[in-house]
């Protein structure tokens, strides 16, 4: 016989590892870098004793609202071009058979094999003026042979897109695996139209698969650097490039701190967004509930 | 009405197993029409054809008068009641009995008020609000027929649908599906294997086997006067003899010569000949078992058996007897004074009678019928099989 706080005991211990885990590498470097934001600079890269505000003054150099502004859009337009891509994928792989299943999940995953930064360096090389992908879309007049493909927003939507896609599509298969489709038939029974029980019936249906994806994409696509770095050039300039800038270029660590507590605040919002949403038909059903009682 | 819902030749194949072979039958207006079979007879498979579901590779569906053959299911004035349910986990459940009506672009006003007469008719107004994840399964069976009734169909499909219910809630479900029946008084199908439930509810009950129709007709019909060994051992109990027949008397009686059993005497409503094979059918509560020998009647069998095996039931008792190579399953029930007689009890010698009327004989088919002698795999007991 377990009582209910034998169970609490035992969830306390399972989960003891992870949270010291989280506490030492995670908790407590975030609020170092939160507080370093309160700290003075001095000449030569270090920080100085004391407190003080000043650093959070700087951060309203004219420069930045519009970085902030791509980084924020950038991030936005890629988070729902990676759902729209996704979810077919996901809803494919969910319903092919197990052999093709299992071989388009090894598609999926196929380019975690290749390192990160050697398959950015290939988009620099598909991108370039000389480049193979530059010369086909000359070639069959999808583009001038003036326009540049490589250093500006676009290449970092593109990149950002390409690196994150999947991302996307594994937790969105993992809920339309997960679905019953006899919901669909359910649907098409009742009138509806293929398209009408798509939006209606499967899409709340992977709803958690949706949200997690485009967590799984918004979030990095924020703090995104490398990408931006490569490909980007001065106009597809990030928030991440800025924060290296401050802290390598100029050895600025409080105002990279400044900036870096900004973009961790400015991710926290939408995943505490997307835990309340998820965490809220239960609380809905339950506060309704209650009123029938009433 | 009739031939208001008409399969017409429908065929369906699943690689190489044939589903559905040339089925070709009608419903009429207004009744509850089962189809009843063991799974994998095709019952499913002409449901899901019905509903849209499915196309058959031939043959043609037409309800009222109209081809629905080719038809999306959302385009046929005909909604499924499903074995799971399928009730949208996301929606409420006034949203879910909702979702026909919103989706056909009713008003408001007209979708509420015909929401609020569903909940009424199914007794559930005060749960409209809860999730489909806080019911029961009986609940959820009534909403599931709410959500199609209220898009008024031509035709309701009932797939299997007490199925998942323990089987108080099933004989209760059994009843409140036929007072709505008589409610809103459109055609039900009802897609089950259980003949309890299909006798219990049809009108007319189809008995399905391999993908062909072996039998329609009401219950009492295909209860009394099987076609097939198939119905007659699907749909209740029996036992079986193979027999041929010796000789053919006066008042439509003959007598059969079976091996490893006394000769018995049949009412012979088929008109066989002399030498003309038969498969016999005996219900068992067709027989009388006693200790005492009964009085001998022109049209009375009369066998002597030990008992081998008995299960007390309550409502009545199953014997099981061994007349020479036969083992006869039957039914007795009982007075009210059980308590006060010594029961028959294993390994006694009994008398078993039967009126020959009681007996039902299919002759034996031509090559051609030749599966409706065949058995499908399924649960049979022990009694139907001769040892």
């Amino acid at each position: 016989m377990t009582t209910a706080a034998d169970k609490k005991n035992r969830e306390w211990l399972i989960t003891g590892p992870s949270l010291i885990w989280l506490l030492l590498f995670f908790v407590i470097p975030t609020l170092i870098v939160f507080a370093i934001a309160f700290k003075p600079s001095t000449p030569f890269g270090g920080i100085g004793a004391g407190w003080t505000l000043t650093t959070l003054f700087d951060l309203s150099n004219p420069n930045y609202p519009a970085i902030i502004w791509r980084t924020v859009w950038i991030s936005l337009v890629s988070t729902i071009i990676c759902l729209l891509l996704a979810v077919p994928c996901g809803y494919c792989i969910a319903r092919a058979r197990r052999r093709s299943r299992n071989i388009l999940l090894m598609l999926v995953i196929v380019p975690f094999w290749t390192n990160f930064l050697i398959r950015i360096f290939a988009w620099k090389v598909l991108l370039h003026p000389e480049g193979l992908l530059k010369q086909a879309l000359v070639f069959l007049h999808l583009c001038s042979p003036d326009a540049t493909l490589l250093y500006n927003s676009a290449a970092v939507l593109l990149v950002i897109i390409y690196t994150y896609l999947p991302f996307a599509i594994l937790p969105i298969y993992a809920a339309a695996e997960k679905f019953d489709y006899s919901l669909i038939e359910a649907s098409r029974d009742l009138g509806a139209t293929r398209f009408r029980s798509f939006t209606h019936v499967f899409l709340p249906g992977i709803s958690r698969g949706v949200w997690t994806a485009a967590l799984m994409v918004f979030i990095p696509a924020l703090g995104a650097y490398v990408i931006p770095d490569i490909v980007g050039g001065p106009a597809g300039e990030m928030i991440g490039n800025k924060i290296a800038q401050r802290t390598f270029v100029d050895r600025n660590l409080p105002h990279a701190s400044a900036l870096a507590a900004l973009l961790t605040l400015a991710v926290m919002i939408p995943l505490m967004i997307t835990l309340v949403r998820n965490r809220l038909p239960e609380t809905d059903h339950r506060k309704k509930g209650k009123r029938i009682v009433e | 009405m009739s031939d208001f819902l008409v399969f017409e030749g429908v065929s369906k194949r699943y690689g190489e197993t044939q589903a559905v072979d040339s089925v070709t039958f009608s419903i009429n207006r207004g009744e509850i029409f089962s189809l009843l079979g063991p799974s994998g007879c095709g019952k499913t498979t002409l449901l899901r054809c019905c509903a849209g579901f499915e196309d058959p590779d031939s043959g043609r569906i037409i309800l009222d008068g109209k081809d629905i053959t080719g038809l999306p299911p959302h385009r046929r004035k005909v909604n499924t009641v499903f074995q799971n349910y399928a009730l949208f986990p996301h929606l409420s459940i006034r949203e879910n009995i909702a979702f026909g009506p919103r989706t056909a672009g009713w008003t408001r006003g007209e979708t509420d008020k015909e929401v609020s007469r569903m909940l009424e008719l199914i007794q559930m107004e005060e749960y409209a609000d809860r999730k489909v994840t806080e019911i029961s399964g009986g609940q959820k069976q009534r909403i599931a027929i709410a959500r199609a009734l209220i898009n008024r169909p031509q035709v309701l499909l009932l797939d299997e649908p007490l199925a998942a219910l323990d089987l108080k809630l099933r004989q209760r479900m059994l009843v409140e599906l036929d007072s709505i029946h008589d409610e809103v008084g459109i055609t039900f199908v009802y897609v089950t294997h259980d003949q309890g439930e299909a006798m219990g509810i049809s009108d007319r009950i189809a008995a399905m086997n391999l993908g062909h129709i072996e039998q329609i007709g009401t219950p009492a019909e295909i209860y009394e006067a099987p076609r097939s060994s198939f119905v007659a051992a699907f749909i209740g109990d029996t036992n079986f003899f193979d027999g041929t027949v010796t000789e053919v008397m006066d008042g439509s009686y003959c007598r059969l010569r079976i091996d490893g059993f006394p000769d018995v005497l049949a009412w012979n409503d088929k008109g066989l000949q002399v030498n003309n094979a038969v498969h016999l059918s005996l219900r068992p509560e067709k027989f009388n078992i006693s200790r005492e020998q009964p009085d001998a009647l022109p049209n009375r069998n009369v066998v002597q058996g030990t008992v081998e095996d008995i299960i007390y039931l309550g409502s009545h008792t199953k014997y099981w007897v061994r007349v020479e190579d036969y083992r006869l399953g039957i039914h007795h029930q009982h007075s009210r004074y059980l308590l006060d007689t010594r029961p028959i009890t294993w390994n006694e010698k009994v008398w078993i009678s039967w009126f020959a009327d009681d007996s039902y004989m299919m002759e034996r088919y031509k090559p051609e019928d030749e599966n409706l002698l065949v058995l499908p795999d399924m649960e049979v007991e022990e009694e139907v099989l001769p040892v």
